[in-house]
């Protein structure tokens, strides 16, 4: 039962030598045997990697270090497949990458590291994470722990399927326009997507570099803000990262939400949201507001245009940042009569087909002759997208509104048709547009055999996570909804 | 959305990928709805807007100028396809 454990009673019971650090990782291990066959969320674990770790771990508990030195020790936090751990292969679920293995650790797992944590396995995710469904992973889908029908969203959707079922304590996930908070929604996770810069990117395998952001997939609020406080801060390798140092999370999260101004987007509550997530949320929101919460209308007028503006960025920035991937220097090698050849074909074999389609997409927005009428347009149309923000956040201090307009679709129910699974993302894709940070919390279920989470998405001002945690650990406490659990039979 | 403004030979070759014939209609036909769709932007009135490239007002990072540990060629060779004599082997660009 260990493997249930959230990080902040792990911690207690490790302090107290209820349970070892071995113990915890046996129990995930144990629990990835059992459900991993079904559910696919994990793409590499080395058993004896993550048992020495948490020994060192417990050899470190026995000679009295204690969580106020390293607060993660002997907590194993899965990892999403496009973060750089030393030594461990990072595939970005693409068959390009086949048998790279990584050379250096990105600065969250040096981070992770230097707080005692056991950095655990790979987890599957969309092909470069481009995608919302892990239906683009080389390496098969992961499928919903609540139903094996559906998806478990994505791009990290192994990330969210593996805290879902308790294969892990908590994971890091990325996202770049909705991918830590849509996949955490659909499993019935806490997803933070920090604001741009405030975590950073060193070893993050770069899709969008001016939207990507990696972010914890936790069981509750508490987890995800002790995860950021670690991951948090400067970074001297990655210079957009901002300088302000983290400040303690964990301890602001039980002071009361009273006063708090909260904005409903009126352009989110729209025709396309079914009735099960409106219910949901029109709940969520009549209980913030019994929680201290003054909530009041408000307008992002921009909302519409953010996928096509999305959809231009993203795949622009894509195209250039995956460029590297030509098979010189490392990952697939297709031979040709020259390196031009070379580079075809290895290309062609290598990336699946989402992510040749937004490299396409992405170099015709940019090609001479119609950058400006692509991605300038775009880049302005973006500029308005942050200043409804602005505006917003003048009369408010948090916004909330649905993380999805459905809870998890089934598979294969998007995947024929690019355009459909992108416009799933309307709500979660602003937020990186805009820069500013979000979480996804669970807030209830679907009325639906077999019933399905839904995700209560709050938004804040730049580097304001803060009140964006304290907002969703009142809410979480209030419903604890983050008790009932997926179940999975193990034969 | 007419073919002769998105040309997907030119596209992937431009981005250096081969393409199947089936995945060139296949991605012309999906690329072609989703530039329809992206037609939507042109209702937005942008005139006057500055663009934004980034969303940080971002300045210049600098760090102290001093040598730091950084990867030995052996590893920055351990995953290269080929390789000869602490170099990257390509096939031959030079006549």
């Amino acid at each position: 039962m260990l493997d249930s454990l959230t990080i902040t009673d792990a911690i207690d019971g490790l302090s107290k030598k209820e349970f070892t650090a071995h113990a915890i990782v046996e129990a995930c291990l144990n629990k990835i045997y059992k459900v991993d066959k079904k559910i696919n969320a994990f793409l590499w674990i080395d058993d004896a990697d993550a048992i020495a770790q948490a020994d060192i771990a417990d050899k470190e508990l026995s000679i009295g270090v204690t969580h106020k030195e390293k607060p993660l020790l002997g907590i194993p936090i899965a990892i999403k497949d496009l973060i750089s751990v030393k030594g461990h292969p990072l595939r970005c679920a693409s068959k390009i990458l086949d048998k790279y293995i990584a050379p250096y650790d990105a600065t969250v797992i040096e981070r992770l590291r230097s707080a005692g944590a056991i950095i655990f396995g790979r987890t599957n995710m969309d092909e470069f994470a481009m995608g919302s469904s892990t239906e683009n992973s080389a390496f098969g889908t992961t499928r919903n722990p609540w139903d094996l029908e559906r998806t478990s969203g994505g791009s990290s959707g192994g990330s969210a399927a593996a805290v879902a079922v308790d294969e892990c304590i908590a994971a890091l996930g990325s996202d770049t326009g909705g991918s830590i908070r849509q996949p955490a929604s659909f499993c019935g996770c806490v997803g933070l997507k920090p604001t741009y810069g405030r975590v950073s990117r060193y070893g993050l395998v770069a899709y969008a570099s001016s939207l990507d952001q990696i972010g914890p997939i936790t069981k509750t609020v508490q987890d995800a803000a002790l995860l950021l406080k670690i991951i948090a801060g400067q970074d001297y390798c990655d210079s957009t990262c901002i300088s302000e140092p983290a400040p303690d999370y964990p301890a602001k999260l039980t002071e009361s939400i009273k006063g708090l101004r909260i904005g409903i987007p009126k352009e989110y509550m729209i025709g396309g949201l079914d009735p099960d997530v409106r219910n949901a949320i029109n709940q969520a929101i009549k209980s913030l507001e019994n929680l201290g919460g003054i909530v009041e209308e408000i307008s992002l007028p921009h909302t519409e245009y953010a996928i096509a503006t999305y959809y231009i960025i993203a795949t622009a920035e894509a195209s250039a940042n995956l460029a590297r991937f030509d098979g010189v220097r490392y990952g697939l090698r297709l031979d040709g009569a020259d390196p031009l050849e070379m580079y075809y074909n290895t290309r062609g074999k290598g990336f699946g087909q989402e992510v040749k389609r937004r490299i396409l997409l992405g170099t015709y927005v940019l090609s001479s002759g119609y950058y400006d009428a692509y991605y300038l347009y775009a880049q302005k149309v973006r500029t308005l997208i942050r200043r409804d923000f602005d505006n917003g956040f003048e009369k408010v201090d948090l916004i909330a509104a649905p993380t999805n307009p459905t809870a998890a679709f089934k598979l294969g129910e998007k995947s024929a048709d690019p355009l459909q699974m992108y416009l799933s993302d309307i709500f979660t894709i602003s937020c990186n547009l805009a820069g500013i940070c979000g979480i996804s919390v669970p807030c209830g279920f679907t009325n639906t055999t077999p019933r399905l989470p839904i995700g209560l998405q709050l938004l804040g001002k730049p580097m304001d996570e803060e009140k964006l945690l304290r907002a969703s650990s009142c809410f979480e406490q209030a419903h604890e909804f983050y008790k009932q659990k997926p179940v999975i039979s193990e034969e | 959305m007419d073919d002769t403004k998105f040309n997907i030979e030119y596209i992937a070759h431009l981005a250096r990928i081969k393409l199947t014939e089936e995945e060139k209609t296949l991605y012309g036909v999906q690329l072609g709805t989703v530039l329809d769709y992206i037609e939507k932007l042109r209702e937005v009135n942008v005139d006057g807007v500055e663009p934004t490239s980034h969303p940080l007002p971002l300045i210049n990072v600098m760090r102290t100028d001093e040598t730091k540990v950084c990867l030995s060629s052996e590893d920055a060779l351990r995953n290269a396809p080929l390789k000869s004599n602490n170099l990257f082997i390509v096939p031959k660009i030079i006549e």
